[in-house]
């Protein structure tokens, strides 16, 4: 079960574990705060995918030898100008570096490691922290004022 | 296979099997085990498969899922098939831009422009 998020000044911390349930509903308290600060589609799904992907890393990687039991700990804050989002795993951390670049051709069809990719081009900026067991990602949400593009890889 | 169908398949001209997504949300890992398991049988039953997958009804998908998609690729190809892809939503071909995915698949913008295109 995880819990209710706590709420320390702006940021919201919830603990959970590896179940779809609990990852949708995390992953919807933290689409509902984008609402609330008037985030729009394209950021939200930007926001999500990332989100997904960290969530499913930290699992699926930092957490392969770890009880399903085993939580991983997300912290988020959403304010009018930027989400940062913190995911933090119980594993023995990785270095970033180290995973193959899938969009070169002799890699093109690896069945994985494209997570990573899609989290860097969807956000503003990606940090691997720690051990590398700690990712801290930031959107900023685009001025109106500016060209709205698709994001680069 | 666990549960029901994940899928929504139909057979249109030329021996063209069309498969749709049940889930908008394409994110669960045992959801999208279910849905290589379910179209690599399609695949296995046909000499030489003719592969549309419409991605009509979808609004997110993984990385995993990209991973289940290459590999429903590599099992087309085994049997001299051929697959295509069509009604990407724009923020997820988006996602096929980036990883460079869209040089691997032939993509269309509608189902007709797909069926048209099989040789």
């Amino acid at each position: 079960m995880n819990q209710p998020p706590q709420t320390n000044t702006n940021r919201s911390t919830i603990s959970l574990v590896n179940s779809r349930e609990e990852i949708d509903r995390a992953e919807n308290d933290v689409l509902e705060a984008l609402d609330r600060a008037r985030y729009d589609e394209a950021s939200k799904f930007a926001v999500r995918l990332a989100l997904e992907e960290a969530i499913m890393n930290a699992f699926r990687h930092g957490h392969k030898s770890l009880p399903p039991t085993e939580p991983v700990r997300l912290v988020y804050s959403v304010s009018p100008g930027e989400a940062v989002i913190e995911i933090e795993d119980r594993g023995p951390g990785f270095k970033p570096e180290g995973v193959p670049d899938c969009t070169l051709d002799q890699n093109l069809e690896l069945p994985s490691g494209r997570g990573i990719m899609l989290m860097r081009a969807f956000m503003t900026s990606v940090s691997y922290l720690d051990r590398g067991n700690r990712v801290v990602m930031v959107y900023r949400k685009p001025d109106p004022a500016e060209p709205v593009g698709a994001p680069t890889a | 296979m666990a549960g029901s169908s994940r899928l929504k398949v139909s057979k249109r001209d030329g021996g063209v099997i069309q498969v749709e997504f049940i889930d908008r949300n394409i994110l669960d890992e045992a959801n999208i085990q279910q849905i290589g398991e379910e179209i690599g049988s399609l695949v296995e039953a046909e000499g030489k498969p003719r592969l549309l997958i419409s991605f009509a009804n979808v609004d997110h998908l993984s990385s995993a899922a990209l991973g289940t998609l290459i590999t429903v690729n590599n099992k087309v190809r085994n049997k001299t098939g051929q697959l295509r892809l069509c009604n990407i939503d724009p923020q997820i071909y988006q996602v096929f831009v980036i990883t460079k995915l869209n040089k691997l698949f032939e993509i269309h913008d509608t189902t007709d422009k797909a069926v048209a295109s099989f040789r």
